[in-house]
C-alpha cells in the first residue's frame, strides 16, 4: 500500500447554532490513494458535504469548531493559513458542485470562469487562459468550443454546464478533485455521460477523486473505495466489491433494500429503512442508527444504544457495529435471500 | 436590447398619457366650477371670464384634454395671455405665466437637492452595508445595524431643523441653506445646499445600510460565491466580483424609484430649508388653487419616475445577462 | 382491459405552450410543443408508469389530466365522460376521485396550515361529511399513512421530508379518489425514506383499488410501482407497455438506451446490460425534430425518421398491448428470456407479501 495522498483523521466538525451545538462530523477518519477514487455514500445529514467543505477550508470559520488533522501531500490543511489555502483551492485541489446553474456565477461567461481560476494559479494574460479556458471546454466535450466560451451559463444545458463545472475544475490540472453529487440532478442519460468523462478524464490525468452520492448504483460504477456515513460517523468501510458484495453494516443493508432494481422480481416489497435519519443537534447515544435498526436485540442487552460500536479495520475493510463477524455473514445472508435483486 | 429599449419607451409614454388623462378628468370633473378653481384664490370677475374662455370650460371634457395635449406638443394659444410655446403644460393664471417655465426655473435647485443628496446617501449608505456584511454578526454589523434602524426612524423636520440650530446658528459650521446655481458660483452652490443634503442623507443612508447588508448577506451565501472561494480566488475579489455583482439589481431598482420621488420635489425638506423647488411649488399651488400648475408638476414627478425606471431596467439588463439574452 | 372501459382514456392529447414576442405589437410567435398527440388509457386499480428525462413533457401531461392545464388539442376521458374541457362545474364530481400528489413536500403544503387543517380541506370544499366527522376521518387517514393521528394539530415544519410527503397522500386520500397522478412523489426523499414512501402507495394501490398515474424519472421505482409504463420523449410516447416486456424486450432505441444508462448496485465490473451512451442533448420543444423526434441522437435513423413519423404500433415479435414507436425496432429477445407478466404463480406470492407487511393493513 502506498502513502495516501489525502489522509483525514478522526474529524470532527461542530457547529454552533442558535439551537446548539451541531455535530455534523463526529470522528471521521479516511484515506486516498493518489489516482483512486472513493466513494462516499449517505443520506442529507450524513456529514458527507460537511467533510468535504472542510478539506477545502470553505466552512464558515466563526461558528465552526474542528478538530482532528487533514493531510494532503503531507500538509495539514487545517493548520495552513488562509493565503495557502487560496493557493491550493483550485490548484492542487478542486471541487464539483451539484447544481450547476446555482453554482456558477450568473453574471460572467463561462469562459472567464474557466479561465480566471487559470489566471489566479499560473498568472496566465487574459489571451492564454482564454485559449486555455477553450481547450479545456473541448477536453469535456462542449461542441463548437471557440463559440460556446463566451455564453454565459443559463445558455447551457444542464449537463452542458456540468461539463463546463468540470472544466472549470479541471483547469490547473488538480491532484484531488471533490466531486459533491455531481449528476444528482441530471437525466440518467447525461449522467452517464458525465461519469463516463470523469472516468477518461481521470485515467488521463491520474487525479484522486472524491465522489460524494446518495446513489449507490452511481457508486458501483465510478468508485474504487467506499465509505458508507450515517449521522457524522463512518459506519462501514472497503473496496466497492466488499461493499456491495458483502455489506456488513445494518445500515448499508437498509440502504439496499430501499433500491429498487432493474432486473429481479417485482411483485416483493421494498424492505426501507424504518424511521428518519438522526436530527445532528442530539445524536442518539451509542450507535447514532440504532434507533432505526432492526439487530438491536441480537447484539443484546442494551449495547447498542449505550455503546458507540469502533471502526475496526483489517486491510482497510470494516464496519462500525457490534454484531460479530459471523452474525453479520449470516443476518446479510438471510437479507440478501430476500431482496428483490 | 434596443428592441426592450424601445418597447419599453412606447410603454412609458402610453403610461404618461394615461396619467395625465386621470389627472385632467379628476381635476376638472370636480364638483366644483374648475374655472373658478383655477382662477385662484384673488379672482375678479374679468380674470375668470378669461379663464372660462381660455379653459375651454364649454367644450365636453375630452375635448379640453386634447387641446391641453396639443398644446404639450405644438404649444398653444391663450386669449389675452399670449402664446404658451411647446411643451406648453397650461398656463397659470395666478402666476400669469406658462407653467412648464415655471417648472424650469424650479427645477435646478430640485435636482441639486436630489442628485447631491443621492451622492451621499449611496456611497455612506451602501459602503456601512457592506462593512457589516463582511463583519456579519461582529460589533460593527450591530453597531451600524442599530444605527440604522434609529436613522431611518427619524424625520426630516425634526433632524432639519436641530441640524439648522446647532450646525448652523450656534456652531457656524455650516452655511445657512440656500440655492446658487451652480453655473453662477460653484462654492457657494455647495455650501448652500450642503446641510439638506446631509439631513435628507440620513434617513436615506440608513435605509440603503440595511438594504445593502441583506442583499449582500444573501447574495455571499449563493452556491456561486462558494465555487468562486473554490476556485482559489481571494475574499476581495469573491466579494466585489461576485457577491457584490448579484446585491446591486436590487439596490439600483430601489435606488432609481428613490429619485425619481425625489425628483418629482422634496415637499418636506424643501420647506424645512426654504428652498424653492419643485416640492415647495407644489405646496404653494395647492395653497392657492393654482390647477394648472398642479398639474404640470404632477406630470413632471411622473416622468421623472417613468424615465427612471426605463434607466433602472436598462442598467440592470447591463448588470445580469438573463435578463439582457433572455 | 378490453373487457370493461377504462378509467381514463386520453386520446390525442396535445398542449402547446405559446411564445410571445414580436415588435411593437407582442403576438404569438411559436409555440412549445410540450405534449404532442398522446395516447394512453389508465384502467381500474392500475398503476401505469410515465418515464422520461427532464423536458420530455411528463409532468405537463400530469397537470392535463387533473386539468391544471387547459389542453389544446384532443380527448380525456373519466368513465367514459369526457373532461377535457369540462367546466369548473361540470367537473366538481370528478375532481374528488383524481387526485394529485406533488414532488416537494416542501412547497405543496401551506406551513401556517395544521396538518388536520390541510387534510380537512379538501372535504370542506367539496362539502363532504364523513360519518363520524370530518376530525375522526383525518385521524383514520393520518394512521392510514402510517403518521400518528394524535399530531392532528402540529404543523408542517414539524414534520421530516418523508413524513411531510405522507401529509400529502393522506391529503390526496380525504376525498377517496379512484385515481391518483403522482408527479416524482419520492424524488425529492432520502433513499430510505423513498422506500417507506413507495411502499404506503403500493399498499394503497392494493388495498384501496387506486388507480395511479406514476409520473417519475428514476426508472427502477417505476418498474417497481407500475404494472404498464409508458416512456416518453420530447411530448410524445415512444413506447408502451407492461413492465416486464418494456424492461426485459425494449424494442425502440430510446428505451434501451434509457436503461442501460442507469446504474445499478452491482459489484460486477462488467455491467449487465450493453452500454448505450447518446450523445447530444434533447433537442428544444419549440422546434423538434420532424418525423420521429428521436432521430438526431438515434443510431439507427434513415431518411425515412425524418420524413415520416413512426405510429405508436405493436411491432412485429412483441406480446399483445406492447407498442412501438420506430421504423427500425430493436431485435425482439426470445420470449423465453422475458420473464411472464403476472403470471397466475405470481399472484398468491404477492397476497402473501402484502399479509406479512407488518406495515400492510394500518
Amino acid at each position: 500500500m502506498s502513502t495516501p495522498f489525502l489522509s483525514v483523521r478522526d474529524l470532527r466538525v461542530h457547529f454552533s447554532t442558535e439551537d446548539g451545538m451541531v455535530k455534523a462530523v463526529d470522528g471521521l477518519s479516511f484515506d486516498i490513494e493518489k489516482g483512486k477514487t472513493l466513494g462516499i455514500v449517505g443520506e442529507s445529514g450524513s456529514g458527507k458535504s460537511v467533510t468535504n467543505l472542510t478539506i477545502l477550508g470553505l466552512h464558515h470559520p466563526d461558528h465552526t469548531e474542528i478538530e482532528g488533522e487533514i493531510l494532503l501531500d503531507g500538509q495539514d490543511l487545517l493548520a495552513a493559513s488562509e493565503r495557502e489555502l487560496q493557493r491550493l483551492r483550485g490548484n492542487k485541489m478542486a471541487m464539483i458542485f451539484q447544481d450547476s446553474l446555482a453554482s456558477l456565477s450568473p453574471y460572467h461567461t463561462i469562459g472567464r470562469q474557466i479561465g480566471e481560476t487559470y489566471r489566479k494559479h499560473t498568472g496566465a494574460s487574459k489571451r492564454e487562459s482564454r485559449a486555455r479556458a477553450i481547450e479545456m471546454l473541448t477536453k469535456v466535450g462542449i461542441p463548437q468550443p471557440d463559440l460556446r466560451v463566451d455564453d454565459y451559463p443559463h445558455q447551457f444545458s444542464g449537463g452542458m454546464r456540468q461539463r463546463a463545472m468540470i472544466a472549470m475544475a479541471l483547469v490547473c490540472d488538480p491532484e484531488l478533485l471533490i466531486a459533491d453529487e455531481p449528476t444528482t440532478a441530471l437525466d440518467v442519460t447525461v449522467q452517464a455521460q458525465i461519469m463516463d468523462l470523469l472516468k477518461d478524464l481521470q485515467q488521463e490525468t491520474g487525479t484522486s477523486i472524491i465522489f460524494i452520492t446518495h446513489d449507490l448504483g452511481v457508486i458501483a460504477d465510478i468508485a474504487d473505495d467506499v465509505l458508507v456515513m450515517y449521522g457524522g460517523r463512518c459506519v462501514e468501510r472497503g473496496t466497492k466489491k466488499e461493499v456491495l458484495r458483502a455489506p456488513q453494516h445494518p445500515y448499508t443493508w437498509g440502504l439496499l433494500g430501499s433500491m429498487p432494481s432493474l432486473e429481479g422480481p417485482v411483485d416483493v416489497p421494498l424492505s426501507p429503512i424504518p424511521g428518519s435519519p438522526p436530527s445532528l443537534l442530539n445524536p442518539p447515544t451509542g450507535c447514532r442508527f440504532h434507533p432505526r435498526c432492526t439487530f438491536t436485540e441480537q447484539v443484546g442487552g442494551k449495547r447498542c444504544a449505550t455503546d458507540q460500536p469502533p471502526l475496526e479495520l483489517t486491510a482497510g475493510r470494516g464496519a462500525a457495529c457490534h454484531l460479530t463477524t459471523e452474525q453479520r455473514a449470516e443476518f446479510f445472508a438471510d437479507f440478501a435471500g430476500t431482496r428483490p435483486n | 436590447m434596443l428592441r426592450f429599449l424601445l418597447r419599453r419607451v412606447v410603454g412609458a409614454a402610453v403610461i404618461l398619457l394615461i396619467i395625465s388623462a386621470l389627472v385632467f378628468v379628476l381635476f376638472y370633473t370636480a364638483p366644483r366650477d374648475p374655472a373658478r378653481v383655477a382662477c385662484g384664490k384673488v379672482c375678479t370677475p374679468e380674470t375668470l371670464a378669461l379663464v372660462r374662455q381660455n379653459l375651454g370650460i364649454a367644450d365636453p371634457i375630452p375635448v379640453q384634454y386634447w387641446h391641453w395635449l396639443q398644446g404639450v406638443f405644438f404649444g398653444r394659444d391663450y386669449a389675452s395671455y399670449g402664446h404658451c410655446p411647446a411643451p406648453c403644460l397650461g398656463y397659470s393664471f395666478i402666476n400669469r405665466e406658462p407653467v412648464f417655465g415655471t417648472i424650469v426655473d424650479r427645477f435646478p435647485t430640485t435636482l441639486s437637492l436630489s442628485v447631491g443628496s443621492a451622492f451621499v446617501f449611496v456611497i455612506f449608505g451602501v459602503g456601512t452595508g457592506m462593512l457589516a456584511a463582511v463583519k456579519q454578526g461582529k460589533l460593527l454589523d450591530k453597531v451600524a445595524s442599530s444605527a440604522s434602524l434609529v436613522a431611518s426612524s427619524l424625520q426630516i423636520y425634526i433632524v432639519g431643523v436641530v441640524a439648522m440650530y446647532f450646525l448652523t446658528d450656534q456652531l457656524h459650521l455650516l452655511d445657512r441653506p440656500s440655492y446658487t446655481p451652480l453655473t453662477d458660483n460653484p462654492g457657494a452652490w455647495f455650501s448652500g445646499l450642503l446641510l439638506p443634503w446631509l439631513v435628507l442623507s440620513v434617513i436615506f443612508t440608513a435605509n440603503y445600510t440595511r438594504m445593502a447588508r441583506s442583499q449582500l448577506v444573501e447574495s455571499l451565501s449563493e452556491d456561486y460565491v462558494r465555487t468562486a472561494r473554490a476556485k482559489g480566488l481571494s475574499r476581495r475579489t469573491v466579494f466585489f466580483r461576485f457577491a457584490w455583482r448579484g446585491a446591486m439589481g436590487p439596490i439600483i431598482t430601489i435606488f432609481g424609484l428613490d429619485l425619481g420621488v425625489l425628483l418629482g420635489g422634496a415637499i418636506i425638506t424643501e420647506k424645512t430649508f426654504s428652498l424653492q423647488g419643485i416640492g415647495a411649488l407644489s405646496v404653494k399651488a395647492v395653497s392657492t388653487n393654482d390647477l394648472p400648475t398642479l398639474l404640470g408638476v404632477m406630470m413632471v414627478a411622473a416622468t421623472a419616475i417613468v424615465v427612471l425606471n426605463i434607466v433602472v431596467d436598462a442598467v440592470y439588463a447591463l448588470i445580469d445577462p438573463r435578463v439582457r439574452l433572455a | 382491459m378490453s373487457s370493461t372501459d377504462p378509467l381514463l382514456d386520453v386520446s390525442g392529447l396535445t398542449k402547446h405552450f405559446p411564445i410571445k414576442g414580436g415588435f411593437p405589437i407582442r403576438r404569438t410567435v411559436g409555440a412549445v410543443q410540450a405534449v404532442d398527440g398522446l395516447d394512453f388509457t389508465v384502467a381500474e386499480g392500475e398503476s401505469l408508469g410515465l418515464v422520461g428525462e427532464s423536458g420530455c413533457g411528463k409532468s405537463t401531461t400530469g397537470r392535463l389530466i387533473t386539468r391544471l392545464l387547459e389542453p389544446t388539442a384532443g380527448t380525456i376521458s373519466y368513465r367514459g365522460q369526457d373532461i377535457t374541457h369540462a367546466t369548473r362545474k361540470q367537473l366538481s364530481p370528478v375532481r374528488s376521485e383524481i387526485q394529485m400528489i406533488f414532488q416537494d413536500p416542501y412547497a405543496s403544503l401551506n406551513p401556517r396550515q395544521t396538518v388536520g387543517k390541510i387534510i380537512t380541506a379538501p372535504m370542506e370544499i367539496n362539502d363532504i361529511n364523513p360519518a363520524g366527522g370530518r376530525e375522526a376521518r383525518v385521524r383514520e387517514l393520518l394512521e392510514t399513512v402510517g403518521l400518528n393521528p394524535e399530531h392532528y394539530n402540529r404543523f408542517p415544519h414539524e414534520f421530516s421530508g418523508g413524513q411531510r410527503q405522507r401529509i400529502g397522500v393522506a391529503r390526496a386520500l380525504a376525498l377517496e379518489p379512484k385515481l391518483i397522478v403522482a408527479d416524482e412523489p419520492v424524488s425529492a426523499l432520502d433513499v430510505s425514506i423513498q422506500a417507506q414512501v413507495v411502499n404506503l402507495l403500493q399498499q394503497l394501490q392494493k388495498e384501496l383499488g387506486i388507480a395511479f398515474l406514476f409520473i417519475a424519472h428514476d426508472l427502477a421505482v417505476v418498474r417497481h410501482f407500475s404494472q404498464r409504463v409508458a416512456v416518453m420523449y420530447l411530448g410524445r410516447i415512444v413506447e408502451i407497455a407492461d413492465r416486464e416486456d418494456l424492461y426485459g424486450n425494449p424494442r425502440h432505441p430510446y428505451t434501451k438506451a434509457l436503461l442501460s444508462a442507469v446504474p445499478e448496485a452491482s459489484a460486477d465490473d462488467t455491467p449487465a446490460r450493453e452500454r448505450i451512451r447518446l450523445v447530444g442533448d434533447v433537442p428544444s420543444p419549440v422546434n423538434p425534430p420532424s418525423g420521429c423526434r428521436f432521430r438526431t441522437r438515434c443510431w439507427k435513423a434513415t431518411d425515412k425518421c425524418a420524413s415520416e413519423a413512426p405510429p405508436l404500433v405493436r411491432a412485429e415479435g412483441s406480446r399483445e398491448g406492447h407498442l412501438t414507436a420506430c421504423h427500425y425496432p430493436e431485435d425482439a429477445q426470445s420470449v423465453a428470456a422475458v420473464p411472464k407478466a403476472r403470471t397466475a404463480s405470481s399472484k398468491p406470492k404477492l397476497d402473501k407479501k402484502t399479509a406479512e407487511d407488518p406495515k400492510a393493513g394500518a
